[in-house]
């Protein structure tokens, strides 16, 4: 796959949809694209965050270790952004991401990250947007689970 | 002489007090041994031969003048006295200029030492222009002092032209005067002239001579008296080689020791310890509370200035260092690496005498006799540096093989066994000089191969080189050589201006291609990078065009696009060609190698093969399936190919594989012996600090001393190896004495006595356990750390 089709490939995720093809281009160009195997880690609970990645193929399951073992949260597929948090906030990976078929990523570098969303606050409103919509689903399932210890 | 003199003055840098070198600098000692004594040289040769020719005319021709008339002959040396008088006495001031001339000009190297050592503090603090006047100011002392000698030294020649002309003067003068009075036969007066013409000749070359003595004068006292202080060791201390020194299993036993040194500040006194053979002592305590000091005065480094330290049975301030650099052993806080081979850093430790007579054929045998005589006749050191130093029965093995597999389980005790076998997979092998080796990294080479083509999930990891096959993680111009550069000709930089490659290129029909191709690259690094700012890293981590260059690049694609690329000069040319010869295909995807290109740079690779003229043969390293490729480093030969772009961990996943393979075929030794041949810099400045510190731990566990001293000898290692680092080197030290300076209390847990001192003194000593109640320093430091 060439730089250009990766172009278009991003262009159709919305958090890139209105930054200009050239920006696009960069950010392919200077991002690792990198294959993962099944059952191979994109990033690992716990450890230094340095980058973000955007799937651009395959399914990806994130996973958070609690006391009583892993437990599985929500599944990625082709144009979700994942890792970005630890690199926003400067914290350890808060989840471990395996890959369950062939996952193709770019990775986009913390440096390279910051610089977009200096540069296209549209992409820091889309990341918003992401993070209180989990948010509110954490919220929602922590509700379920108040409701449901206070009923047993 | 200069050959003797020289090599006493080292002998004597090798046995100052190390105090000493506080104050002497690197800068001022070496233009002393090398420099300062050059002029001596000269003149040593001059000191006998040129006084003895001119005095020797001198006194010929002044006795043909008494002969001929003594009244004469009187007057033609009358001016003597009055320059034996003044020339003396200017000649003394000039000597004194001469003297501090020396002095500054050392000042000055030591200046020059002292900029290239903190080069990073002064770039760091903007210090350039401090530095700059500062040199300025030195000249023109140096500038101030050279010309006051000149003055005085051209009215030392003045006077002695003038005096050397006046008595001729008078001779015509008086002379004529009598001789028309008739008192004076006009015969004699023109002989006598005819002969102080001749006498001027010698007796300047005597003045000169004084004058040239006067300054090898001051230069010699100056070096001596700078190479002469009081409390220079005693040579025999360090030649001598018949004493064994105490009985085997010898302890330490102080009484009263005392050190004050050459700043006069006490460091230690009124110590009074006994250590057993065997026993594991920390010592603890605040810096320069005399922990340091005592581990120096343990080691015999240095003397102590009053009590006694006695080593077994023996007084251990008299023992030559034959015993204390054998039996003790010292490692400081920063381990000097020499700028040899890690294997030689390492052996340096055991190298003690000449044991084994180096190898030589009858000629070079001949020439190493004469050698040794000459140096006998110099009194230098008549031993041979190239004969076999190491002291195997030090090192507790009988040969060579027993030695290399010792340094690999040493490297392992100082946690530098991993280091040592990544340079050792980054290092280069000769094959001509270790066939065996090579042949068993081809073994691996197939096997690593034969592994990954058994195993789908590690075959996408690497691509291996084909030579019927384009390799899509290799740069086009590896593509197109087929090989490693070995010189420059076809190196990455300059092979796109090789007239050998840019007639392959046309050959094939490549060139108008490669300039297209050229063009796109050109746009594209416009297209991106044009906006960001010139110091951007992208630009040195991403761009094929440096950030200077962009504009005109900018400009050369508006031309191609208007004009073609046929109507390009020479060079915009070369600058076009220089891009595609860097892309790889999986790495930089910008999907301008279609399938049939790749066919085409094939066909180029095979012309390239092909018609390479025999005097570049020697600047590419083919790759070929069944050689060993010199100039490849040793995982590269390994591999065979290229780690893949784009797979997660490639490099990780890849070093585990060759670990594995290496590990099956019982190579990895292999490779630590090629990482013991990496050489490691001036002053070790390749390795970091912590693997200097490594093998200077390494070098003294090497040849067992009997008594092992470490002055916080791990603490530029990073902390989490420091705990592993000392545990195995006690492991390793078991049953020999180990004093160690720690900066942690709670490393102390592992020794079985501590001494923590305090302003110099002893202020504890016993069992960590007994002495970790409340109220002691062991306690207050260990519950502050």
């Amino acid at each position: 796959m060439s730089i250009n089709q990766e172009v278009e490939l991003l262009r159709n995720i919305p958090l890139f949809a209105k930054i200009e093809p050239a920006k696009l281009k960069l950010l392919a160009f200077t991002s690792e694209r990198l294959t993962y195997q099944p059952e191979q880690t994109l990033c690992h609970q716990g450890d230094i965050g340095d980058a973000a990645y955007i799937i651009i193929d395959g399914e990806a399951v994130v996973r958070i270790g609690t006391s009583a073992g892993e437990i599985e949260v929500a599944r990625l597929g082709k144009g979700d952004v994942v890792g970005e948090i630890a690199i926003l906030c400067d914290v350890p990976r808060t989840a471990t991401v395996l890959a369950v078929d062939r996952v193709t990523v770019l990775k986009i570098t913390k440096e390279l990250f910051f610089r977009l969303v200096n540069e296209f606050p549209q992409i820091a409103i889309e990341i918003m947007r992401e993070l209180a919509a989990r948010l509110e689903r954490t919220n929602a399932q922590l509700r379920d689970a108040v409701s449901r210890n206070g009923t047993t | 002489m200069l050959r003797r003199l020289r090599f006493d003055l080292y002998a004597r840098i090798l046995r100052f007090p190390l105090g000493r070198f506080r104050r002497m600098s690197q800068g001022e000692i070496i233009p002393m041994v090398t420099a300062e004594v050059e002029p001596l040289g000269g003149f040593i040769g001059d000191s006998i031969s040129l006084p003895a020719f001119q005095g020797g005319t001198l006194i010929t021709i002044l006795a043909f003048m008494f002969i001929q008339d003594p009244i004469l002959g009187l007057a033609a040396i009358s001016l003597y006295p009055i320059q034996g008088y003044v020339i003396p006495k200017l000649q003394r001031q000039v000597n004194l200029l001469g003297k501090e001339r020396v002095r500054t000009v050392r000042t000055m190297s030591d200046k020059i030492g002292e900029t290239v050592s903190g080069v990073l503090e002064v770039h760091a603090n903007d210090n350039a222009r401090l530095m700059l006047a500062r040199f300025a100011e030195r000249l023109n002392r140096i500038y101030d002092i050279r010309f006051e000698i000149y003055k005085k030294k051209f009215f030392i020649k003045f006077l002695n032209n003038f005096l050397a002309q006046l008595t001729p003067f008078f001779f015509y003068s008086i002379g004529g005067y009598l001789v028309i009075r008739g008192e004076l036969s006009i015969g004699a007066m023109v002989a006598v002239l005819a002969a102080y013409k001749d006498l001027s000749a010698p007796w300047k070359e005597l003045l000169g001579y004084y004058e040239r003595k006067e300054d090898a004068r001051i230069k010699y006292e100056q070096v001596i008296e700078q190479f002469d202080p009081p409390t220079i060791m005693d040579p025999a201390l360090q030649t001598g080689d018949a004493d064994a020194g105490p009985a085997e299993s010898a302890g330490i036993r102080s009484s009263n020791l005392g050190w004050i040194d050459d700043d006069g500040e006490m460091q230690v006194e009124g110590i009074s310890i006994k250590i057993e053979p065997g026993e594991r002592v920390a010592l603890l305590g605040p810096p320069n509370g005399g922990k340091e000091a005592l581990g120096l005065l343990l080691a015999r480094l240095v003397l102590p200035t009053s009590g006694n330290l006695n080593f077994g049975d023996r007084d251990m301030t008299v023992l030559p260092e034959a015993v204390t650099g054998r039996r003790l052993g010292y490692v400081g806080p920063a381990a000097f690496a020499f700028s040899t081979s890690i294997r030689e850093n390492l052996l340096i430790g055991a190298m003690h005498r000449p044991l084994i007579e180096a190898e030589r054929d009858a000629a070079a045998q001949a020439v190493a006799k004469r050698a040794a005589e000459n140096a006998a006749i110099a009194g230098n050191s008549t031993d041979d540096p190239h004969a076999d130093w190491v002291d195997y029965a030090a090192i507790g093995v009988d040969d060579a093989g027993g030695l290399s597999k010792r340094l690999v389980e040493l490297l392992d005790v100082v946690d530098l066994w991993d280091d040592c076998y990544q340079l050792g997979l980054r290092g280069t092998l000769d094959p001509q000089k270790r066939p065996d080796i090579a042949e068993r990294i081809l073994d691996a080479r197939r096997s690593f191969a034969d592994r990954l083509a058994g195993d789908p999930s590690l075959a996408e990891l690497v691509e291996p080189f084909a030579a019927d096959r384009y390799n899509s993680n290799a740069s086009v111009a590896e593509n197109l050589l087929f090989g490693t550069p070995v010189d420059g000709t076809f190196a990455s930089d300059s092979i796109a201006a090789s007239p050998y490659v840019r007639q392959i290129l046309g050959t094939v029909g490549l060139t108008d291609d490669f300039l297209t191709m050229g063009r796109d690259m050109a746009a594209t690094m416009v297209e991106l990078f044009a906006d960001l700012p010139a110091d951007h890293e992208f630009f040195s981590q991403f761009s094929f065009i440096s950030p200077d260059d962009l504009p005109e690049f900018q400009a050369l694609v508006t031309r191609v696009d208007r004009s073609g690329v046929g109507g390009l000069s020479e060079d915009d040319r070369s600058r076009l060609l220089s891009l595609p010869f860097k892309l790889i295909a999986a790495r930089h995807r910008l999907g301008l190698l279609d399938d049939a290109m790749k066919l085409r740079i094939l066909e180029a690779r095979r012309a390239f093969a092909e018609n390479l003229p025999s005097e570049m043969a020697n600047a590419v390293a083919f790759f070929t399936a069944d050689t060993y490729n010199a100039a490849a480093s040793v995982q590269d030969n390994f591999l065979f190919g290229k780690i893949a772009y784009g797979q997660a961990d490639a490099p990780a996943r890849v070093g585990k594989v060759i670990a594995e393979v290496l590990e099956s075929l019982d190579l990895r030794a292999t490779v630590i012996e090629v990482g013991l041949d990496f050489e490691v810099g001036i002053g070790g400045s390749r390795l970091s600090a912590a693997q200097r510190q490594k093998i200077g731990i390494a070098r003294m566990l090497l040849r067992r001393p009997d008594i092992c001293v470490f002055n916080d000898a791990v603490g530029s290692i990073e902390s989490a190896a420091q705990n592993r680092v000392i545990d195995r080197v006690l492991a390793e030290t078991e049953g020999r004495t180990v004093i160690w300076s720690l900066q942690h209390p709670d490393l102390a847990r592992r020794f079985q006595r501590v001494l923590v001192l305090r302003g110099g003194r002893v202020v504890e000593d016993g069992a960590p356990d007994s002495l970790d109640r409340s109220g002691t320093e062991f306690h207050t430091m260990a519950a502050g750390s």
